[in-house]
């Protein structure tokens, strides 16, 4: 049980801060919320710059590009960018933590020297075709058909709730490869590129008046054969490998990104002027930020766990799960005590919505945070994976 | 890093779990209740296992271990229910020569002072030392405990004592090694729960496999898995105060052990329906002894108004 970093890792620390120190500084103003354009130039660039100073696809090994850090490396990368403001992985997240670490692992040496070069520079957005308008917490159930035609897969049906859509290059799809087979046998993963015929997009306003997310229709487009990662009908396993990647290390930056808002409401709170004493004089309120400090320093100290979990075994450890359930409702309680701090202030959204991800605007953070407990997972099927995968307890079906 | 648990940690853990198992399980532990929370016999093999002087260093006749191995022992003991003035006789250790030492708090007038038929001699903490008062000085008043295992008596007003000398930052470590045992408690609270769920049929079923009692053992498992990573990281900040500030990880882990503790000993009963409110079943005795590790050393508000002023 040691947390102190090794001399190799300090040393990957401050070289990665020294860079930062003179990179950061170049970077000017990033762009506005709905400047899509803008912000694909902005995460895009990011990532190259990454590339170029040997810091892309921490994580991922040598052979394919990446740097081949360490799971403890991985997780000093993310706390020092956050904690120095580097940019947020944007719309990079799926290609640099999802599919790209699934195409290490499952794809052909052909399928992975087109792509995960691309990724690792930054010239391909990546997007999630995973959920259905009829199956989400019982993803299994999709109804996508891919019908195989020569060399083809010829492919019908819809996409929902699919992150950057509207922007991405290629998406990891799942679609249903046999209709007879019982429901997790008949899935196949296949990368499908979003400027074939018969793909349209259409944006989602998402509660936050942003459109982070699309449905997506897939009109017969024949999608080549060779696009398959795994084998037909294996595809529900991939898909697990790529959830496993999710609920690991995804959320680190997210969390350091919100110790540093707390920081900020506590600021706050100390300048907030009431009836001839400040927000911070309240006893409750000055509480809950103690509170909800301690929580946050636990979640670090629970991802180191994972973390350390993940450099003995090779996969982050069942921790991801108690993660999310328990950031999510922690985080909603932090929304919500900054808005009686705003008390009428509350009512107003700062101009562009601000940065709701990492910090900034606490309004619209407020309605961000309703996404925790249902992206990647309803907060509902955390627990019963946790009820029945790590306690054991009879399953419902 | 590597903050998962050495070999030697989980060999630790795996031997202080097997002596629990072997004299200290549950039928042994409620007898404790009737001799004042304390078996000389047991108490003494507790002793020679180096339960107490863990962290005393192997020069000085103790185990020279760090409070990362205390945290995890008494992790072990708390799940186990095992009564006694744990954390006073471990802090005590190389200090005074008593066996069964208790430990508390000065304040103005009178004191409760725990397991006060077995202890040998009373820690008294204020804010200017550690104060060692003979048992023989003390005459206790008869008070009813909440916790059957926590015996207490009430002292009109603790004598001065005699200053004892080496004990550097006592109340962070009294207040760690209460959260380890809690985080213990909220473990077994967890680990009974689950059983049931998994024995009891209703509807022509097991109930773990209800959502509303599945998804309640899995909030519990959570809390638990939460307070014990706050645990285990104050543990690393004892033994390396350079690391971080030793009051705020001490004090994080303090609220999430104390509350883990207490959600899941409540859980822990409606989870065992009319059963839970038996003296029968054990889930009581978990919840009571979270209560009564709580209010010791600072009460939650004061810890979390220390974590606010860092923020
Ligand atoms: C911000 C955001 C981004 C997203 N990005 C993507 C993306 O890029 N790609 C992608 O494929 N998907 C994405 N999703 C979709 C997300 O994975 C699904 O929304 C999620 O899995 C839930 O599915 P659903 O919306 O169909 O809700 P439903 O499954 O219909 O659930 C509705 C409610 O019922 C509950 N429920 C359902 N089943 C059970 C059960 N067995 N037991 C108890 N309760 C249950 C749920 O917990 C929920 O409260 C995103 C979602 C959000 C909010």
């Amino acid at each position: 049980m040691d947390i102190r970093f090794s001399a190799e890792e300090i040393a990957f620390r401050d070289e990665l801060r020294d860079w930062l120190g003179e990179v950061l500084p170049t970077l000017g103003d990033p762009p506005d919320r709905d400047d899509w354009t803008a912000r694909r130039k902005w995460d895009m660039g990011w990532q190259r710059k990454l590339y170029d100073a040997g810091y892309a696809g921490i994580n991922w090994p040598s052979e394919f590009g990446g740097r081949g850090s360490t799971p403890t490396e991985h997780l000093i990368f993310l706390e020092e960018t956050t904690r120095m403001g580097a940019p947020y992985v944007g719309m990079n997240f799926v290609a640099q933590l999802h599919a790209g670490p699934t195409l290490i692992l499952e794809a052909t040496a052909e399928q992975q020297a087109r792509h995960l070069p691309a990724m690792l520079k930054g010239e391909e957005v990546w997007c999630q075709g995973f959920s259905e308008p009829n199956a989400g917490s019982d993803l299994a159930s999709l109804s996508t058909r891919a019908i195989r035609d020569g060399d083809h897969y010829v492919v019908t049906g819809q996409k929902i709730w699919t992150s950057f859509g509207h922007v991405a290059d290629y998406c990891e799809l799942l679609v249903r490869t046999d209709q007879e087979a019982p429901k997790h046998r008949g899935i196949t993963w296949l990368i499908c590129p979003m400027d074939l015929p018969g793909i349209e997009v259409r944006p989602i306003t998402t509660v936050a008046g942003s459109s982070e997310f699309c449905e997506v229709f897939f009109d017969e487009v024949r999608i080549p054969v060779e696009n398959r990662v795994g084998d037909e009908n294996d595809g529900w396993r991939v898909a697990m490998v790529t959830f496993s990647f999710e609920r690991g290390t995804a959320f680190i930056s997210e969390l350091l990104g919100t110790m540093n808002q707390l920081a900020e409401m506590a600021e706050l709170a100390r300048g907030i002027r009431r009836n001839g004493s400040t927000a911070w004089d309240d006893d409750e309120i000055r509480r809950e930020i103690g509170h909800l400090q301690a929580e946050y320093d636990a979640l670090w100290a629970l991802t180191k766990r994972v973390v350390s979990q993940a450099q003995r075994t090779g996969m982050p450890g069942p921790g991801g799960s108690v993660f999310k359930l328990y950031y999510a409702e922690v985080k909603k309680r932090m929304a919500d005590l900054a808005h009686r701090m705003l008390e009428r202030g509350a009512l107003v959204l700062a101009e562009g919505g601000g940065d709701e991800q990492t910090g900034g605007d606490m309004v619209a953070s407020r309605l961000y945070v309703l996404s925790l407990s249902i992206a990647a997972g309803t907060s509902e099927i955390q627990r019963n994976i946790i009820g029945e995968r790590i306690l054991g307890l009879p399953k419902e079906r | 890093m590597d903050f998962e648990l050495s070999d030697d940690q989980v060999a630790l853990c795996d031997g202080i779990r097997d002596l629990c198992q072997g004299r200290f399980d549950i039928d042994t532990v409620r007898g404790l209740a009737d001799c004042g929370g304390v078996d000389r016999q047991l108490w003494s093999e507790l002793v020679d296992t180096g339960v107490f002087s863990l962290v005393v260093p192997e020069e000085d006749g103790g185990v020279g271990l760090g409070w990362a191995e205390a945290g995890l022992v008494f992790e072990q003991l708390g799940r186990a229910l095992v009564p006694g003035p744990l954390v006073g006789t471990l802090l005590a250790a190389g200090v005074v020569d008593d066996s069964v030492v208790g430990l508390v708090e000065r304040t103005d007038g009178s004191a409760l002072v725990e397991y006060p038929d077995v202890i040998d001699a009373l820690l008294v903490l204020d804010g200017d030392g550690v104060w060692r008062v003979d048992a023989a000085e003390l005459s206790f008043e008869p008070a009813q405990s909440v916790d059957p295992l926590t015996p207490v008596g009430r002292v009109a007003e603790l004598p001065q004592g005699d200053e004892v000398g080496g004990c550097y930052g006592w109340v962070n470590r009294a207040v760690f090694l209460c959260s380890a045992l809690q985080v213990g408690l909220a473990t077994g609270a967890r680990e009974l729960a689950v059983a049931y769920a998994q024995e009891r049929q209703q509807f022509g079923k097991p109930i773990g496999q209800f959502q509303a009692v599945k998804h309640k053992c899995a909030d519990m498992y959570s809390r638990e898995e939460v307070a014990r990573a706050a645990l285990y990281y104050a543990s690393c900040v004892l033994d390396a105060p350079e690391l971080a500030d030793e009051d705020r990880a001490v004090s994080g882990a303090r609220i999430l052990a104390a509350e883990a503790a207490d959600h899941n000993g409540k859980d822990c009963v409606q989870v065992h329906g009319g059963m839970g409110f038996t003296w029968e079943i054990d889930a009581h005795l978990y919840l009571k002894r979270a209560w009564a590790l709580t209010p010791c050393f600072g009460s939650l508000d004061e810890h979390a108004e220390r974590i606010a002023a860092m923020v």
